[in-house]
């Protein structure tokens, strides 16, 4: 393996990271400050690409298309925080995974009532599509640079709302100590439905930016959900810190499992073989990884003992 | 002329002009399909169901009873059960994947009822588990793929790039292609089932010498790949079943699908009358242009209904007899079944390309004339 297919290959784990981190700071903020495990998160995902693809093909804009699929995943958030979610924090968590399942098939066939059953087109715009040379000679798809940007723009901008706001104050209170905050005078309902939107949010982003490059179909949430969940294992459950660094670490293990274990068996196996057995482990490589982490830290590489 | 009016009549029938089904020689079938209508596959149930139903239009001798199997074997089982047993249908169809189909079909034709395929074509029911009243109006999963290898051949392709699915069909399709192909394939690569991002895999082709990409990823793995590859700067050739490529996906990869080439049994531009006859009166009854799997909806209940003309389904070897003959005027041009119950057919090599706004196919040629599978050796009935 050539060292540009290499650093081609860690640039792809880097992008799939990023986009993993989308996902998975919603899910760990929800879980942090709410203690609710949100299965639908990934319909909020699927949201976001919908309505990425349906204002990209009214008015042909991008940005218009981005700004819709941030806007409709935040306002379905609320909405099924307002209806829903508010009524299981209580419970218990088997209620609250139930409840949210309901919400992906309500999703799913909601969305397929709405657009149909085949797949929508969404395409990159015209000026971020083609490759770009990167020093070196790298031939690099210029959207996926893009995606690494804004994805570590949107950790560095929560990074200062967490660290430095009234509002992040708020959630890392909220995630200390659900009744002191309200008996402080916090408006504990109006917090739980931000930070809902918050999350729904940056899943629609991810919706949206991937679904430019993905198929936009009813049910692409839930594949990207399971690995979120992984994420936020690793990384730590409700540490924005954990979620960035648990989906980098994903994100290149994955891709470069997949890259390089079939070349590494190779090299004592037969050529066939290798490629049977790399692949398969390949495909297990970030579970591995999860174990791996939870025998050293159990709660997770930044989460709270 | 009991044929031909027949076929006069399933015209008319589909014509959708709503005419009353009146063959004197028809008896009565009830049909159970059992097809993917929700989760990530509906697209390709809804086809089959859509060309199906509108073959069948207007013959009030055809029953037919609509399931949705949701693409999960265990559901599709019980379906069949419940079809068989309490909804007594004579004739089976509508299944879309190989792994559903492997579940149902030997127990249903144990059950001693016939079994249409109009989309899947697992090789175990091709050769060996092979049965009398399994009829299969489709393909043989490795059709498409031996027809685009004995292609590349002819075309001047020396060096390919294999990919697909780490999954039985996935891998069925690879041999399918390597079992005709005569180069050199320079790597073979399996990916996860489901899979969304092909960055990893497009950087191997990148560094890799091939000439050409060979795919089969079927559904939103193919658009998802068509996408990427497209946005990548890779500039080689890309070719796989006519899977990836189909209508009902054409339209979500858009201009970046254009000049692939893939093989199929169909394409809207076949010329002869059944065909524009379908093509027409489908757009015209739904408001889009049909894939392959309507085409395949199409073809069974032409097929079913050409059989129900001949003989009643209640003797049983009268009906399979009047199946054999498969006098039906396919949207395909020809179409006869080998001794496996499997068609010989032609198969094309179609290339994407853009009819005003619309991505669409184009054939350019025959890959493999009169193609039949190698599985019926194997098949004693």
């Amino acid at each position: 393996m050539s060292l540009i297919l290499l650093i081609e290959q860690v640039l792809n784990g880097i992008q799939f990271g990023v986009m993993l981190f989308l996902m998975a700071a919603g899910l760990t903020l929800i879980f942090g400050v709410m203690g609710l495990i949100n299965l639908a998160h990934g319909s909020l995902y699927m949201v976001g690409a919908f309505a990425a693809a349906a204002v990209a093909g009214w008015t042909g804009s991008f940005a218009l298309a981005l700004i819709a699929a941030l806007a409709a995943a935040a306002a379905a958030g609320a909405l099924v925080e307002l209806l829903v979610i508010r009524r299981l924090y209580d419970r218990d968590h088997l209620d609250q995974v139930l409840a949210t399942f309901a919400l992906i098939l309500i999703f799913s066939e909601g969305t397929r009532y709405i657009f149909g059953s085949f797949p929508l087109f969404l395409d990159i715009p015209a000026a971020l599509s083609g490759p770009v040379l990167l020093p070196g000679g790298i031939l690099y798809p210029l959207y996926r640079l893009v995606i690494i940007a804004v994805g570590l723009l949107v950790a560095a901008g929560l990074f200062v709302l967490i660290a430095k706001t009234r509002i992040g104050i708020q959630i890392r209170a909220g995630e200390a100590d659900r009744e002191m905050i309200a008996a402080l005078g916090v408006d504990i309902s109006k917090l739980y439905t931000l930070v809902f939107a918050l999350g729904a949010a940056l899943a629609g982003l991810a919706g949206a930016l991937v679904g430019a490059i993905q198929s936009v179909q009813v049910g692409m949430g839930e594949p990207v959900l399971i690995l979120a969940f992984v994420v936020i294992v690793i990384g730590g459950i409700g540490s924005i810190k954990g979620a960035l660094i648990g989906a980098l670490l994903v994100g290149l293990t994955d891709t470069l499992g997949g890259a390089l274990l079939p070349t590494l068996f190779a090299t004592f196996m037969e050529p066939s073989s290798a490629n049977t057995i790399g692949s398969a482990v390949a495909s297990m490589a970030i579970y591995i990884l999860m174990a791996g982490v939870l025998l050293f830290k159990p709660s997770g590489l930044f989460g709270a003992t | 002329m009991k044929i031909k009016s027949l076929i006069a009549a399933v015209s008319i029938a589909a014509l959708g002009s709503g005419a009353a089904w009146a063959d004197a020689h028809s008896s009565k079938v009830k049909v159970g399909m059992i097809t993917t209508l929700s989760g990530g596959g509906a697209g390709l149930g809804i086809d089959v169901r859509d060309g199906f139903m509108l073959a069948a239009k207007g013959n009030e001798n055809l029953e037919l009873v609509i399931e949705d199997d949701q693409r999960k074997p265990d559901i599709a089982v019980q379906l069949a059960d419940k079809l068989i047993q309490s909804e007594k249908v004579d004739v089976l169809t509508g299944i879309i994947w190989s792994n559903l189909a492997m579940a149902v079909v030997p127990a249903a034709t144990a059950q001693g009822k016939f079994y249409l395929s109009p989309n899947a074509g697992p090789s175990a029911l091709a050769g060996k588990g092979c049965s009398p009243l399994y009829f299969n109006v489709a393909w043989q999963n490795d059709a498409f793929n031996e027809a685009a290898g004995a292609w590349a051949n002819e075309n001047g392709i020396k060096k390919v790039f294999l990919m697909a699915p780490n999954y039985p069909a996935g891998q069925d399709m690879i041999a399918g292609f390597k079992r005709t192909y005569k180069g050199d394939v320079v790597e073979e690569v399996y990916t996860k089932l489901g899979q969304t991002d092909y960055a990893a895999e497009i950087a191997q082709m990148r560094a890799s010498d091939a000439d050409t990409i060979y795919f089969f990823l079927p559904g939103g793995m193919g658009i998802s790949f068509m996408k990427q590859y497209a946005g990548s700067g890779v500039d080689k050739a890309v070719m796989g079943p006519a899977f990836s490529f189909d209508q009902g996906i054409l339209g979500a990869i858009g201009d970046a699908a254009l000049g692939v080439k893939n093989t199929s049994h169909w394409s809207k531009d076949i010329d002869n009358e059944a065909n524009k006859k379908f093509v027409a009166d489908f757009q015209a009854e739904y408001g889009r242009l049909p894939s392959l799997y309507a085409a395949q909806g199409y073809d069974t209940a032409l097929l079913l209904q050409s059989a129900m003309g001949k003989a009643d389904v209640k003797d049983a070897a009268a009906f399979q007899a009047a199946l054999e003959e498969a006098d039906f005027a396919s949207v395909r041009g020809k179409f006869a079944f080998a001794p496996n119950h499997h068609p010989i057919q032609d198969i094309f090599m179609r290339e994407v390309v853009k009819e005003g706004d619309v991505v669409t196919n184009k054939v350019i040629g025959v890959a493999s004339p009169d193609h039949q599978d190698v599985y019926g050796a194997e098949c004693k009935m």
